[in-house]
């Protein structure tokens, strides 16, 4: 696949995900719209929360992951490598200075975001940059900047906003059902089917669920494609297989990560020994580091 | 009548083509010319930064003419420049008069100790990586422009209208022992 067709299928998935996003946030709105009798104001809701969603989630998507992850702008004297690695790696390219951002987090990591090359941020966490020499740093920038050049970002930043959201809506229409469930008996007892009551239990998981495997899709191969690239701006190839080795030998997860971010990182920022995330051991988001650092060490 | 509509559609699609293809030379060249004034900024601020930096060993370490005036002469002929291969030249030449002032910084702790020093240092070296990667970006533009004008039928219209085979910046040969990306 070509740098070209990798870039206008990145273009098509955002607008499938809009799409698919939309109808389905919409349905969802429908479904619990029938359970208290009033189906079409309910879908007005759903497809007015969902369209702003998605136009918000275009523009602004970068600096709400940026602000979620709370990162802070580089600084050149302070993180003199890092900025100097951007840019670098951006002259390499030929593509504009990225912004770069520093993460407080001691687990190092790494993402970009942006929607397209002009919008570019590569973030790193200050445990990156204390573990990574210059080298090293130099190959995870250029992974990530080109995810960038390849519109891997639109869609997966895109995707985390929106994830996001599902999942703050469900949690907040769980919450108001649950309580706001006994003031309801009296008024409309005739309306409640227990047929609808299923549906709604069901959309209540699906709607999650869906979204993640939307994370799913997205994720594994242009890992390896961005390594490739990587490799190919830095020539070598080695460095960045170091790096990888470090980032994966750490021990401790992420703090500020959640399941709408996690497949942005470089490396998953959940660690297996990490409890109470079955949830996201289930819907792997990256390929085995082990099997990109061989990739990398056979170049 | 029909065959005439045809003759002419066939005519109006090929000089679209043509016209596809010139315009497609003249922006890969476009290109290398930009990446080309990108490795100028790199060189230019290498300069720049030299200067400062023989007036800061000279503080510490009077005697060692000899490698300041090679180090200032390297700096002038990169200066003076005119072709590629010139620059190319000069910046290796550059390239080693530095290092071996460099290494008569080393015999002295006090100017290693030098804040303003280090900053330059580790400013010089920057830019001898951005020297690198940005005739890295010049060099992969000429390879694609290269390809292209040389592969038919583009050939035949690259000779045309007169698109010349464009020259690679050539690395130093310990830069080219670096590269060893296999595909």
């Amino acid at each position: 696949m070509t740098i070209y067709s990798q870039i206008s299928s990145n273009k098509q998935k955002t607008f499938f995900i809009f799409a698919l996003f939309i109808i389905l946030l919409s349905g969802f709105f429908y479904i619990i719209g029938l359970y208290y009798g009033n189906a079409s104001s309910y879908l007005l809701i759903g497809l007015f929360i969902s369209s702003c969603t998605s136009v918000i989630s275009y523009y602004f998507s970068d600096q709400i992951v940026l602000f979620s992850v709370g990162a802070k702008p580089a600084d050149k004297e302070r993180h003199f490598n890092f900025y100097t690695a951007g840019e670098n790696i951006a002259i390499a390219a030929g593509l504009p200075m990225p912004k770069l951002y520093v993460i407080p987090d001691s687990a190092p990591n790494a993402f970009a975001t942006g929607r397209d090359p002009k919008h570019a941020v590569v973030c790193v966490t200050e445990g990156l940059l204390t573990m990574m020499d210059r080298a090293e740093l130099e190959g995870v920038v250029a992974h990530e900047l080109s995810h960038v050049k390849n519109y891997d970002m639109l869609v997966m930043t895109v995707v985390s906003v929106l994830v996001g959201t599902v999942s703050l809506i469900s949690d907040w229409i769980l919450r108001s059902m649950w309580w706001g469930g006994g003031r309801n008996d009296d008024d409309n007892g005739g309306n409640r089917n227990p047929l609808i009551f299923i549906f709604l239990l069901i959309a209540l998981i699906i709607a999650p669920l869906t979204a993640t495997l939307i994370q799913l899709a997205i994720s594994r191969k242009r890992e390896y494609l961005a390594d490739a690239d990587a490799a190919l701006l830095t020539r070598r190839p080695k460095e960045l297989a170091a790096a990888l080795e470090k980032i994966a030998g750490y021990p401790i997860g992420m703090k500020t990560a959640t399941t709408a971010t996690a497949h942005l990182f470089i490396s998953n920022p959940f660690k297996k020994n990490k409890k109470g995330n079955w949830f996201i051991s289930l819907f792997s988001t990256h390929p085995p580091i082990e099997e990109r650092i061989q990739i990398l060490r056979t170049m | 009548m029909s065959i005439g509509i045809v003759l002419i559609g066939v005519a109006v699609i090929l000089v679209l083509y043509l016209v596809g293809m010139y315009n497609g030379f003249v922006i890969l060249r476009t290109r290398i010319q930009e990446a080309l004034s990108g490795i100028d900024v790199q060189l230019k601020r290498r300069a720049d930064l030299i200067p400062n930096l023989v007036e800061t060993v000279k503080g510490y370490a009077k005697h060692e003419k000899e490698v300041f005036e090679n180090v200032t002469k390297a700096r002038a002929s990169m200066m003076s420049a005119g072709s590629l291969n010139e620059k190319a030249e000069a910046n290796n030449q550059l390239s080693g008069a530095l290092k071996s002032l460099f290494a008569v910084a080393e015999a002295y702790p006090d100017l290693k100790a030098n804040t303003n020093f280090q900053d330059l240092q580790r400013q010089l070296e920057d830019t001898e990586d951005k020297v690198a990667f940005s005739r890295q970006f010049y060099n992969s533009n000429v390879l694609e422009y290269n390809n292209k004008i040389q592969m038919v039928p583009d050939s035949i219209i690259a000779g045309m209208f007169g698109f010349k085979i464009a020259e690679f910046f050539a690395a130093t040969e310990e830069e080219k022992k670096k590269v060893d990306v296999k595909f």
